[in-house]
Protein backbone atom coordinates (compact mmCIF):
# COMPACT_ATOMS: atom_id res chain seq x y z
CA UNK A 1 0.00 0.00 0.00
CA UNK A 2 1.10 3.59 -1.06
CA UNK A 3 1.88 5.89 2.19
CA UNK A 4 0.08 9.21 2.08
CA UNK A 5 2.68 12.38 2.33
CA UNK A 6 1.29 15.20 4.23
CA UNK A 7 3.18 18.06 2.25
CA UNK A 8 4.64 20.79 4.77
CA UNK A 9 2.83 23.97 3.32
CA UNK A 10 4.87 27.77 3.47
CA UNK A 11 3.20 30.33 5.43
CA UNK A 12 0.48 32.00 2.69
CA UNK A 13 0.29 28.51 1.44
CA UNK A 14 -2.85 26.08 1.32
CA UNK A 15 -3.15 22.50 0.53
CA UNK A 16 -3.08 21.55 -3.28
CA UNK A 17 -6.79 19.76 -4.59
CA UNK A 18 -7.45 16.92 -5.78
CA UNK A 19 -6.90 15.19 -9.18
CA UNK A 20 -11.14 15.39 -9.22
CA UNK A 21 -10.69 18.73 -8.83
CA UNK A 22 -8.28 18.96 -11.71
CA UNK A 23 -10.16 16.57 -14.31
CA UNK A 24 -13.05 18.73 -13.94
CA UNK A 25 -10.77 22.20 -14.75
CA UNK A 26 -9.46 20.05 -17.78
CA UNK A 27 -12.80 19.66 -18.98
CA UNK A 28 -13.63 23.17 -18.19
CA UNK A 29 -10.58 23.86 -20.52
CA UNK A 30 -11.57 21.70 -23.37
CA UNK A 31 -15.19 23.05 -23.24
CA UNK A 32 -13.89 26.65 -23.90
CA UNK A 33 -11.32 26.00 -26.42
CA UNK A 34 -14.87 24.19 -28.46
CA UNK A 35 -16.44 27.35 -27.85
CA UNK A 36 -13.22 29.02 -28.87
CA UNK A 37 -12.88 27.27 -32.33
CA UNK A 38 -16.59 27.32 -32.80
CA UNK A 39 -17.04 31.06 -32.65
CA UNK A 40 -14.04 31.28 -34.98
CA UNK A 41 -16.32 29.57 -37.61
CA UNK A 42 -19.50 31.55 -36.54
CA UNK A 43 -20.13 34.01 -39.82
CA UNK A 44 -22.46 35.97 -38.26
CA UNK A 45 -20.42 37.34 -35.93
CA UNK A 46 -19.01 40.78 -36.25
CA UNK A 47 -15.10 41.24 -36.66
CA UNK A 48 -14.97 43.00 -33.14
CA UNK A 49 -17.58 40.69 -31.72
CA UNK A 50 -15.50 37.59 -32.42
CA UNK A 51 -12.23 39.30 -31.53
CA UNK A 52 -14.09 40.11 -28.08
CA UNK A 53 -15.28 36.86 -27.23
CA UNK A 54 -12.13 34.98 -28.37
CA UNK A 55 -9.88 37.69 -25.96
CA UNK A 56 -12.77 36.86 -22.92
CA UNK A 57 -12.36 33.23 -23.27
CA UNK A 58 -8.76 32.92 -23.89
CA UNK A 59 -8.20 35.06 -20.40
CA UNK A 60 -10.76 32.53 -18.71
CA UNK A 61 -8.58 29.61 -20.06
CA UNK A 62 -5.03 31.47 -18.87
CA UNK A 63 -6.73 31.93 -15.64
CA UNK A 64 -7.83 28.63 -14.74
CA UNK A 65 -4.39 26.81 -15.84
CA UNK A 66 -2.94 29.77 -13.60
CA UNK A 67 -4.67 29.53 -10.73
CA UNK A 68 -5.40 25.31 -10.60
CA UNK A 69 -2.59 23.96 -12.51
CA UNK A 70 -0.11 26.20 -11.37
CA UNK A 71 -1.61 26.59 -8.15
CA UNK A 72 -1.28 30.27 -7.77
CA UNK A 73 -4.58 30.49 -6.27
CA UNK A 74 -3.00 28.33 -3.48
CA UNK A 75 0.34 29.23 -3.29
CA UNK A 76 2.40 32.21 -2.05
CA UNK A 77 1.23 36.02 -2.64
CA UNK A 78 4.88 36.59 -3.62
CA UNK A 79 4.91 34.10 -6.75
CA UNK A 80 1.46 35.94 -7.92
CA UNK A 81 2.92 39.06 -7.62
CA UNK A 82 6.34 37.94 -9.51
CA UNK A 83 3.85 36.30 -12.32
CA UNK A 84 1.70 39.44 -13.02
CA UNK A 85 4.06 42.15 -12.78
CA UNK A 86 5.89 39.60 -15.86
CA UNK A 87 2.30 40.32 -17.49
CA UNK A 88 1.91 44.01 -16.86
CA UNK A 89 5.49 44.50 -18.10
CA UNK A 90 4.61 42.16 -21.10
CA UNK A 91 1.57 44.39 -21.50
CA UNK A 92 3.93 48.07 -21.61
CA UNK A 93 6.27 46.28 -23.81
CA UNK A 94 3.32 45.65 -26.69
CA UNK A 95 1.54 49.21 -25.46
CA UNK A 96 5.00 51.16 -26.39
CA UNK A 97 5.48 49.01 -29.49
CA UNK A 98 1.82 49.96 -30.69
CA UNK A 99 1.86 53.36 -29.68
CA UNK A 100 5.43 54.17 -31.85
CA UNK A 101 4.02 52.34 -34.40
CA UNK A 102 0.70 55.11 -34.60
CA UNK A 103 3.33 57.85 -34.06
CA UNK A 104 5.40 56.82 -36.97
CA UNK A 105 2.71 56.30 -39.45
CA UNK A 106 1.47 60.12 -38.57
CA UNK A 107 4.86 61.46 -38.77
CA UNK B 1 -5.08 2.21 5.82
CA UNK B 2 -2.27 4.62 4.90
CA UNK B 3 0.65 5.71 6.82
CA UNK B 4 0.89 9.89 7.02
CA UNK B 5 4.23 10.92 7.21
CA UNK B 6 5.68 14.84 6.84
CA UNK B 7 7.79 16.10 4.05
CA UNK B 8 9.93 18.90 5.37
CA UNK B 9 11.81 21.36 2.48
CA UNK B 10 13.28 23.43 5.36
CA UNK B 11 16.89 23.78 3.58
CA UNK B 12 16.39 25.44 0.86
CA UNK B 13 13.74 28.60 3.02
CA UNK B 14 14.33 32.26 2.98
CA UNK B 15 14.05 35.10 5.14
CA UNK B 16 10.67 34.78 3.14
CA UNK B 17 9.27 31.35 4.24
CA UNK B 18 9.07 29.96 0.96
CA UNK B 19 11.79 27.68 -1.22
CA UNK B 20 14.43 29.47 -3.09
CA UNK B 21 14.40 27.59 -6.08
CA UNK B 22 10.54 28.23 -6.45
CA UNK B 23 10.91 32.00 -5.42
CA UNK B 24 13.47 31.91 -9.00
CA UNK B 25 11.61 29.86 -11.11
CA UNK B 26 8.14 32.19 -10.87
CA UNK B 27 11.04 35.04 -11.20
CA UNK B 28 12.03 33.65 -14.41
CA UNK B 29 8.62 32.58 -15.83
CA UNK B 30 7.73 36.39 -15.04
CA UNK B 31 10.74 37.38 -17.00
CA UNK B 32 9.27 35.19 -19.93
CA UNK B 33 6.11 37.12 -19.94
CA UNK B 34 8.42 40.00 -21.09
CA UNK B 35 10.48 37.58 -23.99
CA UNK B 36 7.26 36.42 -25.44
CA UNK B 37 5.40 39.40 -24.94
CA UNK B 38 7.56 41.66 -27.57
CA UNK B 39 7.40 37.74 -29.62
CA UNK B 40 3.49 38.29 -29.93
CA UNK B 41 3.85 42.11 -29.95
CA UNK B 42 6.21 41.55 -33.21
CA UNK B 43 3.79 39.86 -34.97
CA UNK B 44 0.65 41.67 -33.80
CA UNK B 45 2.43 44.98 -35.32
CA UNK B 46 3.62 42.93 -38.59
CA UNK B 47 0.72 40.73 -39.46
CA UNK B 48 -0.97 42.63 -42.30
CA UNK B 49 2.73 43.90 -43.88
CA UNK B 50 4.45 42.90 -46.39
CA UNK B 51 3.88 41.05 -49.98
CA UNK B 52 3.03 37.75 -50.98
CA UNK B 53 1.45 35.18 -48.65
CA UNK B 54 0.86 35.78 -44.94
CA UNK B 55 0.19 33.39 -42.28
CA UNK B 56 -3.46 33.78 -42.25
CA UNK B 57 -3.64 32.58 -45.47
CA UNK B 58 -2.30 29.26 -45.22
CA UNK B 59 -3.62 28.46 -41.32
CA UNK B 60 -5.13 24.84 -41.03
CA UNK B 61 -7.60 26.01 -37.69
CA UNK B 62 -8.71 22.20 -37.66
CA UNK B 63 -5.47 21.01 -37.46
CA UNK B 64 -4.08 23.56 -34.83
CA UNK B 65 -6.99 23.45 -32.76
CA UNK B 66 -6.22 19.73 -32.46
CA UNK B 67 -2.62 20.36 -31.23
CA UNK B 68 -3.80 23.07 -29.22
CA UNK B 69 -6.36 20.67 -27.40
CA UNK B 70 -2.64 17.72 -27.04
CA UNK B 71 -1.11 20.65 -25.24
CA UNK B 72 -3.98 21.31 -23.24
CA UNK B 73 -4.56 17.79 -21.91
CA UNK B 74 -0.88 17.78 -21.46
CA UNK B 75 -0.93 20.59 -18.61
CA UNK B 76 -3.51 18.04 -17.09
CA UNK B 77 -1.29 14.75 -16.71
CA UNK B 78 1.58 17.20 -15.82
CA UNK B 79 -0.55 18.59 -12.80
CA UNK B 80 -1.31 14.59 -11.90
CA UNK B 81 2.01 13.46 -11.95
CA UNK B 82 2.69 16.25 -9.23
CA UNK B 83 -0.32 15.16 -7.32
CA UNK B 84 0.48 11.16 -7.39
CA UNK B 85 3.79 11.83 -6.41
CA UNK B 86 3.14 13.95 -3.32
CA UNK B 87 0.74 11.52 -2.36
CA UNK B 88 3.20 8.97 -2.49
CA UNK B 89 2.62 6.66 -5.62
CA UNK B 90 5.90 7.18 -7.37
CA UNK B 91 5.19 4.96 -10.18
CA UNK B 92 1.69 6.46 -11.03
CA UNK B 93 4.35 9.70 -11.06
CA UNK B 94 6.35 8.10 -13.96
CA UNK B 95 3.34 6.93 -16.00
CA UNK B 96 1.68 10.88 -15.94
CA UNK B 97 5.45 11.83 -16.33
CA UNK B 98 5.94 10.12 -20.02
CA UNK B 99 2.36 11.00 -20.83
CA UNK B 100 2.81 14.54 -20.80
CA UNK B 101 6.45 13.66 -22.55
CA UNK B 102 4.66 11.94 -25.12
CA UNK B 103 2.07 14.86 -25.54
CA UNK B 104 4.48 17.36 -25.62
CA UNK B 105 6.27 14.85 -28.39
CA UNK B 106 2.69 14.76 -30.18
CA UNK B 107 2.65 18.98 -30.09
CA UNK B 108 5.84 19.39 -31.45
CA UNK B 109 5.53 16.67 -34.46
CA UNK B 110 2.42 18.72 -34.99
CA UNK B 111 4.39 21.93 -35.36
CA UNK B 112 7.06 20.36 -37.53
CA UNK B 113 4.22 19.20 -39.68
CA UNK B 114 2.58 22.69 -40.36
CA UNK B 115 5.61 24.39 -40.96
CA UNK B 116 6.75 22.14 -43.51
CA UNK B 117 3.06 22.65 -44.98
CA UNK B 118 3.38 26.16 -45.16
CA UNK B 119 6.98 26.39 -46.43
CA UNK B 120 5.42 24.24 -49.15
CA UNK B 121 3.02 27.01 -49.46
CA UNK B 122 5.17 29.80 -49.95
CA UNK B 123 5.46 31.56 -46.73
CA UNK B 124 8.88 31.15 -45.28
CA UNK B 125 11.25 32.88 -42.73
CA UNK B 126 11.82 35.72 -44.82
CA UNK B 127 9.11 35.83 -47.06
CA UNK B 128 7.88 39.22 -45.55
CA UNK B 129 7.83 40.71 -42.31
CA UNK B 130 4.05 38.88 -41.08
CA UNK B 131 5.60 35.54 -41.45
CA UNK B 132 9.33 36.17 -39.80
CA UNK B 133 7.16 37.86 -37.07
CA UNK B 134 5.22 34.08 -37.10
CA UNK B 135 7.82 31.76 -37.81
CA UNK B 136 10.32 33.67 -34.71
CA UNK B 137 7.71 33.71 -32.27
CA UNK B 138 6.21 29.79 -32.49
CA UNK B 139 9.71 28.78 -33.39
CA UNK B 140 10.92 30.22 -29.58
CA UNK B 141 7.76 28.40 -28.62
CA UNK B 142 8.50 25.18 -30.04
CA UNK B 143 12.05 25.27 -28.83
CA UNK B 144 10.37 25.78 -25.20
CA UNK B 145 8.34 23.01 -25.40
CA UNK B 146 11.29 20.66 -26.87
CA UNK B 147 13.39 21.53 -23.69
CA UNK B 148 10.39 20.41 -21.08
CA UNK B 149 9.86 17.56 -22.56
CA UNK B 150 14.13 17.06 -22.13
CA UNK B 151 13.15 18.27 -18.89
CA UNK B 152 10.32 15.49 -18.48
CA UNK B 153 12.57 12.50 -19.81
CA UNK B 154 15.09 13.35 -17.46
CA UNK B 155 12.54 13.48 -14.20
CA UNK B 156 11.37 10.15 -15.45
CA UNK B 157 15.10 8.56 -15.96
CA UNK B 158 15.69 10.10 -12.45
CA UNK B 159 12.66 8.56 -10.74
CA UNK B 160 13.69 5.24 -12.12
CA UNK B 161 17.37 5.96 -10.38
CA UNK B 162 14.98 6.05 -7.03
CA UNK B 163 16.31 9.78 -6.98
CA UNK B 164 12.71 10.89 -6.93
CA UNK B 165 10.64 10.69 -4.10
CA UNK B 166 7.96 12.62 -2.01
CA UNK B 167 10.57 14.10 -0.04
CA UNK B 168 12.24 16.04 -2.84
CA UNK B 169 8.73 16.67 -5.21
CA UNK B 170 9.23 20.60 -5.64
CA UNK B 171 11.93 19.29 -8.47
CA UNK B 172 8.83 17.55 -10.36
CA UNK B 173 6.76 21.10 -9.19
CA UNK B 174 9.22 23.15 -10.59
CA UNK B 175 9.56 21.14 -14.15
CA UNK B 176 5.51 21.59 -13.84
CA UNK B 177 5.46 25.32 -13.58
CA UNK B 178 7.48 25.89 -16.65
CA UNK B 179 5.54 23.38 -18.23
CA UNK B 180 2.23 24.95 -17.66
CA UNK B 181 3.97 28.59 -18.69
CA UNK B 182 4.68 27.24 -22.14
CA UNK B 183 0.73 25.81 -22.11
CA UNK B 184 0.09 29.49 -21.19
CA UNK B 185 2.24 30.99 -23.82
CA UNK B 186 0.62 28.45 -26.76
CA UNK B 187 -3.31 29.31 -25.23
CA UNK B 188 -2.49 33.13 -26.09
CA UNK B 189 -0.52 32.41 -29.23
CA UNK B 190 -3.54 30.15 -30.28
CA UNK B 191 -6.01 33.03 -29.48
CA UNK B 192 -4.34 35.82 -30.82
CA UNK B 193 -2.12 34.08 -34.04
CA UNK B 194 -4.65 32.08 -35.05
CA UNK B 195 -8.02 32.40 -34.54
CA UNK B 196 -8.54 36.23 -33.72
CA UNK B 197 -9.62 38.05 -37.39
CA UNK B 198 -7.18 39.28 -39.10
CA UNK B 199 -6.55 43.23 -40.43
CA UNK B 200 -8.12 43.41 -43.92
Amino acid sequence: MATEHAVEHAPGEHAHPGPGEYIRIAVILAVVTAIEVGAYYLSALSHQALAAILLVMMVVKFSLVVLWFMHLRFDSRLFRRLFVTGIILALAVYAIAFSTLIFVRHT
Amino acid sequence: MADTAVVEHAEHYTATGLDNRKLAMWAFLGSECLLFGALISAYLLYRGRGIGTKPHNVYDIPYTSVSSFVLLMSSLTMVLALSALQRGYERKCRVWLTATAMLGVTFISGQVYEFTTFVHKGLSLTANPASSAFFVLTGFHGTHVTLGIIMLLSLVGLSLLGKIGPRNSLLVELVGLYWHFVDIVWIVIFTVVYLMPAPK
